[in-house]
């Protein structure tokens, strides 16, 4: 039976480097290279010796296919196109392609340069890992070979983040990546048809939360910053450089515009400018407010909001500053909070998630008192506000693309064990589907029927047409006599008569034959009745045609029946019946019936 | 090689033309002109190809072809149709009949049988399909003809089973709209419907099995084709809509399609379930996978709820809308749809506005201060939760959050509709649609807010509520504070707190945004009105008084303060108690903001105070009634005027003139009214004493004087008629003659006073001409008012009309002063309702004393704001005047975005004129006045718009003007010279 794989690398039942080997009509595809932020062993790197002890990956892959920017979808790539070795396509949507290098190459930064790491992959190889990347845009298949198509949908989550269909003849898998099905303030919300694939490889980062509306948390997220800055104090927002931030720019943004607000915002340089650059290019990719405006103007040239310098930060008055990193672990964003701290007029809004041991982290869990470097001890005094701004699908998202895609299959990566295992419950309940969820390393096999393609002739059909009804029935299935012939790798079903010419062969009759010995006495009940009686019980047979032939022989349709005699044995007669291998039920009933007698249920017609 | 023979033949025959063995189709024509067939004959002959024919036939649909010969040229069509190989051809030609046969005054009937006769031969499914789409204008153009129909509808049946779309689509289509709706008789065997055979071949040897359009059309739901199946749905909603009733079986169906592959057929889809949830609400579906059984309304208003959330967003769209229209469903359906269970780690956890609305029990706002206040609290069971809402969960959350606009408009006045038919619902969809408010769009804010102020009577806002819908106050555009002011306007809310937190945001809306100060003004005037019990606790603190010092007296001339006093006086309106606690001063200032801000002040009742006349609170509503009688009676004293040569007519007339229009001074509600009867009765006044006899029987160069102000008066009452007819709304035809009877008689005055004093009757002779012309235009237009013209001027006239046409200018002249002279009085009969078009000018207020500089030959933008009352289609009539001192001037017409409408017969112009001179010396003020255009081919418009553009020729006569309304308004500039 043909049947499709999926062994997830890393994402199995786990968030962070994501990296599936799906293999699917005899084709493999590797989906999405990321590398796991917790680690940094080689526990951060998917193990691709899985694939193949040695050598180069190369022959093992068809295609490589990125869903999005982010790390942990993208951080393993030059590692495995370059180190490990794999020279065949990549492909990523537009934006992606532009963005990635970026973060790789800052990535790259902070491990070897920061870190001091060695081993490590260098400029050069990002660049060419880049050369091997081929675009994609939304909505366009392409062949990869003659039977592996791929094509991209829209994922919202982040610019340029995309689903992709994985089809082989008639088997397909549709992967997610990242996905977001509520529309925020840039990008719109995932999309995909109805394309029915076998397996739906879905993450599910947010499988047991249901989020309340993001009107709320914009309007608390904006009510906050209103608040402090009339107030007269400044608000720190940490932020990674790509994605959220943007989100929160284009909001302040308008609201800014919208309250004609006075009070500067400024965003830390850096990977920022660079990113916007981008978020301006790809315009198609953003959502409908954005791409109906910007012929007046581009929602992502900010009017409000400038570039930051150092110095700003001790500006009096209100302000606005957004700052990398994130999670108030060092940089810019950590040297504006020590400064800002000490002001109980001051606020610093979280974004996002902060892991433990980080200086954001102690914050939010309240801690007034803080203990920097040199033994400082640096007290917290203005207000911290945590406000969650995450693009995945929760739950109910997901039930929405699983409606949307109508998979025959279901597949759970990118999220915790536990909470995969509710959402897996629920899935086969509401739509009786399979759900699977492998761990790293564990294959997930699933059985699928594929049709295949057969080409009819035409003078087949239009014979068969002739016979039946005037319209093919979508609904009924309907036998018909030909020949497949499997030839080159192609299957064509023609008539016999063509396939015998194609094959030079001759046409052979196959006939059955069979006699059937009576007495005399028997036999003359047998004429007695014969003529009009079996013509009578034939006519139950309805519809075939009984010609009496002038020799006595008796022909119903091809079958014949001849009376003979043998000179042996004067008192028996023979019945000779002979028919033609189409007509075998027909002649395999008569020699029943003619054997056995009559049945009584015909004798007393 | 003989259809080449025959092709030259053909030509042969077109160059001769005209043999008089012209075959018997052209003889059949009974051309009387080479009409166009002919030439359409002759070129489709010449054709050697089928692109030629096709390059005439294009040419060809291009003319219009009169009905007479519509029959003629269908048949030379349908011959060459037969003759046509080439199937594009054969299509144009179908669908050439198909649009000759909408010619006017044309019945296509006579060309039924040769189109059906086509059917035949035909063997492209393209062509058929075309042919019957020619049968779907021709059967739509004899919509009385139950035979014709009976035949199409035949022909549709044959043709059902076709494998081509296209065809199916067109089958369906046609009996979607010609397909019995009546009730199908067939079943007895003796109804007219012909017995239909069975939608597919093989029913005929089965016996012929009768059914009705209905279950027919309800086969191809299931249809391989989407587009054929969302052509039977359309077909079927077409039959709903032409009146029969749609059975419920189709029920199931119907809801299947809502899971269809493609958009169309679930767009459709939605609407079918919808009109058969208002076919049959109360009827019961049971509920698979359970023993339970809802309504039909309830069941389908749970499916369209699911199309909320729908992939494709035109789909999303229709359901969001649909959902507005299903008032029937329980409430606890409805309720549902606002449901969202939010959960964190399979935690339950609280939305946000539940946890305001429990903050706001509790007594205690706003905290937000701690991380993981928001942690999720009990455990969720795994078991219960449900992701995939079924039925309506959540479905307006969902609408409401949609990537598209139009999803959410649609949902927002889903929303509205709802909630204005169900209470406990309104107030429910409160917290989301004040949420809207935050929208990334514009036009959603707005509207969510107007939807609002629609269900507000509905609801009572709570603190934090109103703190939302406050914030955005501070909004920078202009409709959107606006719209929030209006909904101010309609807002109840709960404790004193709220009025002043509403005060306060509005105060600072008045700061930031000084303009909006009538506004904000007006707002509060209702929010006091609304919560005098709310006020009054906070009345000293609001006037700042102290029960021991004096305090301060604030400044006068300071918005805020007229703000807060506008709130207090208005809620001291129904408060007596109130009025014990103003300081001294506040009473002064009452006293003056009644007397400049009366429409914001009301009239109080203060203790020890003598109340000047006429402002007294006692003039309620009885005077309005009083007011009207007093109208009527002088309008009934006039009529007692039979001849305005009565002595004593002239001063009965001046009288009645200066009383209505005091009545109208007073009586803002008949002001309308009264000014359109003086407005009238002066009209006769200058008619009267223009035509005093003493001075008509002068000699011309006597009366130089005389002649002069009668030509005076002629003027002005031509100008006063204008007025008459467009400065009011709501006049009837009656009134409408009336004015122009009055213009008339202007003219005839102004005819007469030519006469006499020019010499010569050539110039005459014209001026006679255009004068009977417009006697005539006169008849024409107010044929059903001329018996009560009777003894009028123009009854009078038109009496004489056979001798006016034949006579001489100098006889009709003569005739016209005769009638002038003798005509009666014509009574004024006042309409129902009468309004003047009213305009104020809010901006620029004309009192600054800063000239406005610009450079000269530069151009400088005026910000123009201004109300409108009355006005119908200000769009088009009302435009800006600029008058320069040096008697220059410009008119401007505004773009009609600039205009909004706040209210009914209300309009607002907020725009920008552009100003430029040359250089001046000194500063010097300029005009800016509003005038309202005038067409009188208006009139006769109205009747022909519906006719095609071409006529858009003023009709004749037609005069066009512009008359200014409301007062101009002087703005200071001063043009500079450049500074080289």
């Amino acid at each position: 039976m043909p049947e499709i794989k999926v062994t997830p690398l890393g994402a199995g039942q786990d968030v962070g480097r994501s990296c599936i080997l799906v293999s699917i009509g005899g084709k493999n595809i590797m989906l999405d290279c990321g590398m796991h932020m917790g680690f940094n062993d080689d526990r951060r790197f998917p193990d691709f010796s899985y694939i193949t002890q040695q050598g180069r990956l190369t022959e093992f892959l068809d295609c490589v296919i990125i869903s999005h920017f982010h790390l942990d979808h993208c951080g393993a790539l030059p590692y495995m196109s370059e180190m490990v070795g794999y020279d065949g396509p990549i492909y990523m949507t537009h934006p992606t392609k532009a963005i990635c290098p970026i973060l790789l190459e800052d990535f790259r930064k902070i491990t070897v340069d920061k870190k001091g790491e060695t081993n490590f992959f260098t400029s050069q190889m990002i660049k060419d890992c880049m050369k091997k990347v081929v675009p994609l845009n939304l909505h366009q298949t392409v062949q990869v070979d003659d039977e592996l198509e791929i094509k991209a949908y829209y994922a919202g989550h982040v610019l340029g983040a995309a689903m992709v269909q994985i089809k082989v003849g008639s088997e397909s898998v549709v992967y997610t990546g990242d996905y977001n099905m509520t529309p925020d303030r840039h990008l719109g919300a995932a999309w995909i048809d109805k394309c029915r694939p076998d397996i739906l490889i879905s993450e599910s980062t947010y499988a047991t939360t249901i989020r309340d509306s993001k009107r709320c948390r914009e309007r608390d997220f904006l009510k906050k910053v209103h608040e402090t800055v009339e107030r007269g104090g400044k608000v720190l927002i940490p932020v990674f450089a790509l994605g959220r931030a943007q989100e929160l720019c284009i909001l302040l943004e308008t609201f800014w515009e919208r309250m004609n607000m006075k009070a500067p915002i400024y965003f830390s340089t850096g990977l920022t400018e660079k990113a916007n650059h981008y978020y301006k290019l790809f315009i198609t990719w953003t959502n409908q407010k954005i791409r109906k405006t910007f012929v007046q103007r581009n929602m992502f040239e900010f009017k409000h909001i400038k570039a930051f310098d150092r110095s700003y930060a001790d500006n009096p008055g209100p302000m606005v500053v957004f700052a990398t990193p994130g999670m108030l672990h060092a940089g810019q964003s950590l040297q504006i909070f020590k400064k800002w701290a000490g002001n109980e007029k001051n606020m610093i809004i979280m974004p996002g998630y902060c892991v433990q041991g980080t200086i954001g982290h102690k914050i939010l869990n309240g801690q007034k008192k803080l203990e920097m470097e040199n033994r400082q001890t640096l007290e917290v005094k203005l207000q911290v506000e945590y406000m969650s701004f995450s693009a995945h699908a929760d739950a109910k998202g997901i039930m929405q693309l699983i409606r949307m895609a109508e998979p025959r299959n279901m597949l759970l990566v990118h999220g915790e064990a536990k909470k995969m295992e509710f959402l897996k419950d629920k899935i086969e309940q509401e739509f009786t589907i399979n759900c699977f969820m492998p761990a790293n390393g564990e294959t997930t096999t699933v059985i699928t029927n594929p049709s295949v393609p057969v080409d009819i002739s035409l003078n087949l059909l239009k014979r068969e047409m002739a016979l039946g009804g005037p319209l093919p029935d979508p609904k009924k299935p309907r036998t018909m006599h030909g020949t497949l012939i499997m030839k080159d790798n192609s299957l064509r079903l023609v008539t016999p008569e063509q396939a015998l010419k194609e094959l030079g062969l001759n046409e052979h009759q196959l006939r059955f034959t069979c006699r059937v010995q009576y007495r005399k006495t028997e036999f003359t009940i047998f004429i007695v009745f014969s003529s009009s009686y079996l013509v009578k019980a034939w006519a139950v047979l309805k519809g075939y045609t009984i010609q009496h032939l002038p020799d006595g022989t008796v022909m119903v349709e091809s079958i014949v029946i001849k009376v003979s005699s043998s000179a042996e044995e004067p008192n028996t007669k023979v019945l000779l019946l002979s028919w033609s291998y189409q007509d075998e039920d027909l002649g395999s009933f008569l020699s029943t019936l003619l054997k056995k007698g009559l049945p009584s249920g015909l004798s007393s017609m | 090689m003989a259809a080449h023979l025959k092709k030259r033949v053909y030509e042969e025959f077109s160059k001769v033309v005209q043999l008089p063995q012209e075959e018997a189709p052209a003889k059949k024509l009974r051309l009387t002109k080479p009409s166009k067939s002919a030439a359409l004959h002759i070129d489709l002959c010449k054709a050697s190809n089928p692109t030629d024919a096709l390059q005439y036939l294009l040419h060809f649909a291009r003319s219009s072809v009169e009905a007479e010969s519509v029959e003629g040229v269908v048949r030379i069509l349908l011959e060459h149709y037969y003759k046509e190989q080439d199937n594009s051809v054969r299509l144009k030609i179908a669908s050439l009949i198909g649009l000759l046969s909408k010619t006017q005054n044309f019945n296509p009937e006579s060309i039924l049988d040769d189109t059906l006769n086509t059917f035949n031969t035909e063997k492209s499914h393209q062509v058929l399909a075309q042919l019957l789409d020619t049968l779907l204008v021709i059967g739509t153009q004899l919509p009385e003809s139950l035979i014709v129909r009976h035949r199409l509808i035949e022909v549709a049946y044959k043709h059902l089973s076709d494998t081509y779309f296209g065809v199916r689509n067109k089958c369906l289509q046609l009996l979607g709209c010609l397909g019995n709706v009546d009730t199908p008789l067939n079943k007895d065997g003796q109804g007219l419907v012909p017995a239909v055979i069975g939608g597919s071949a093989p029913g005929v040897s089965g016996g012929v099995c009768v059914r009705d359009a209905q279950s027919l059309i309800s086969d191809y739901f299931a249809d391989q084709d989407p587009r054929v199946r969302t052509a039977a749905i359309k077909a079927m909603l077409q039959l709903h809509e032409r009146g029969l009733k749609i059975q419920q079986t189709i029920y199931d169906q119907a809801c299947q399609l809502l899971c269809d592959d493609y958009e169309q057929v679930r767009s459709a889809a939605v609407q079918m379930v919808w009109v058969l949830s208002q076919l049959y609400p109360e009827s019961i579906v049971p509920i698979p996978s359970s023993n339970e059984q809802v309504r039909l309304v309830d069941d389908s208003f749970g499916k369209i709820s699911h199309m909320v959330s729908d992939g494709s967003w035109v789909v999303r769209v229709q359901a969001a809308k649909t959902l507005g229209n299903m008032l029937q469903v329980s409430p606890h359906f409805l309720e549902q749809t606002l449901d969202k269970k939010l959960m964190s780690d399979l935690r339950r956890k609280r939305t946000a506005h539940e946890r305001a609305k429990e903050l706001y029990a509790s007594g205690e706002f706003s905290s937000g201060r701690k991380w993981a206040d928001d942690a999720p609290k009990e455990k969720v069971d795994t078991s219960a939760v449900n992701l995939i809402a079924s039925g309506a969960c959540g479905a307006f959350v969902h609408g409401l959050e949609d990537e598209m606009y139009e999803v959410r408009i649609a949902a927002v006045d889903a929303l509205s509709a709802l909630a204005q038919s169900s209470a406990s619902f309104a107030e429910k969809c409160l917290d989301f649609l004040v949420d809207m408010f935050n929208d990334e769009i514009e036009e959603v804010r707005l509207q969510s807010i107007h939807v609002l102020r629609q269900i507000s009577t509905n609801i009572t806002l709570r603190e934090d509520q109103l703190d939302t819908v406050l914030a955005v106050l501070e909004d920078s555009s202009r409709d959107i504070r606006e719209a929030l002011h209006e909904l101010l306007c309609f807002t109840n809310v709960s404790t004193k707190e709220c009025i002043q937190l509403a005060l306060l945001e509005l105060l600072k809306n008045l700061t930031k945004y000084p303009t909006d100060r009538n506004s904000v003004w007006k707002c509060l005037k209702f929010l006091g009105c609304r919560h005098p019990t709310l006020v009054l606790p906070l009345v000293p603190e609001l006037l700042s008084t102290h029960p021991y010092f004096h305090t301060p007296e604030p400044d006068m001339d300071d918005p805020a303060y007229i703000a807060v006093l506008v709130l207090v006086f208005n809620a001291a309106q129904s408060c007596p108690t109130m009025t014990a606690l103003f300081s001294d001063h506040t009473f002064r200032h009452y006293t003056y903001l009644r007397d400049s801000l009366s429409h914001l002040v009301p009239p109080l009742r203060l203790p020890g105070r003598t109340q000047a006349p006429g402002v007294s609170g006692i003039e309620g509503s009885g005077s309005v009634e009083s007011a009207q009688l007093f109208l009527q009676q002088s309008l009934s004293r006039i009529s007692t005027i039979h001849n305005l040569q009565d002595p004593g007519a002239q001063d009965l007339l001046n009288f009645t003139i200066r009383d209505l229009q005091r009545l109208g001074e007073l009586q803002t509600e008949l002001a309308g009214a009264a000014d359109f009867s003086a407005t009238y009765l002066r009209c006769q006044l200058l008619l009267t004493k223009a035509l005093q006899e003493k001075l008509w029987t002068m000699a011309v160069p006597l009366c130089l004087k005389h002649n002069a102000m009668a030509t005076a008066a002629a003027k002005q009452m031509l100008e006063e008629t204008y007025k008459l007819e467009f400065l009011y709304s709501g006049l009837e035809n009656r009134q409408v003659a009336t004015i122009h009877h009055v213009r008339l008689q202007a003219k005839a005055l102004q005819l007469v006073l030519t006469a006499r004093t020019r010499r010569g009757v050539e110039p005459l002779i014209s001026v006679c001409e255009k004068f009977l012309q417009e006697v005539e235009s006169f008849q024409r237009l107010f044929v059903v008012e001329l018996p009560h013209l009777q003894e009028s001027f123009v009854g009078k006239l038109l009496d004489l009309s056979p001798k006016l046409s034949a006579c001489k200018p100098g006889e009709l002249v003569k005739i016209l002063q005769t009638t002038l002279r003798q005509s009666g009085f014509l009574n004024l009969q006042l309409p129902k309702q009468v309004q003047r078009a009213s305009a104020t000018i809010i901006e620029p207020t004309g009192e600054s004393d800063n000239p406005l500089r610009f450079t000269s030959g530069l151009v400088v933008a005026l910000d123009i704001d201004a109300t409108l009352e009355h006005v119908q289609d200000p769009h088009n009539t009302v435009k800006v005047q600029v008058l320069y001192p040096d008697g220059q001037y410009h008119v401007i017409q505004p773009k009609p975005g600039d205009f909004r409408s706040p209210g009914p017969h209300r309009h607002r112009l907020i725009t920008q004129v552009y100003l430029s001179h040359s250089a001046w010396t000194e500063a010097c003020q300029i005009e800016v006045r509003l005038l309202l255009a005038y067409s009188s081919s208006r009139l006769c418009k109205a009747v022909w718009s519906d006719s095609s553009t071409e006529g858009l020729q003023p009709a004749e006569g037609a005069t066009e003007g512009t008359i200014p309304f409301g007062k101009p308004v002087k703005v200071f500039i001063m043009p500079k010279p450049a500074r080289r």
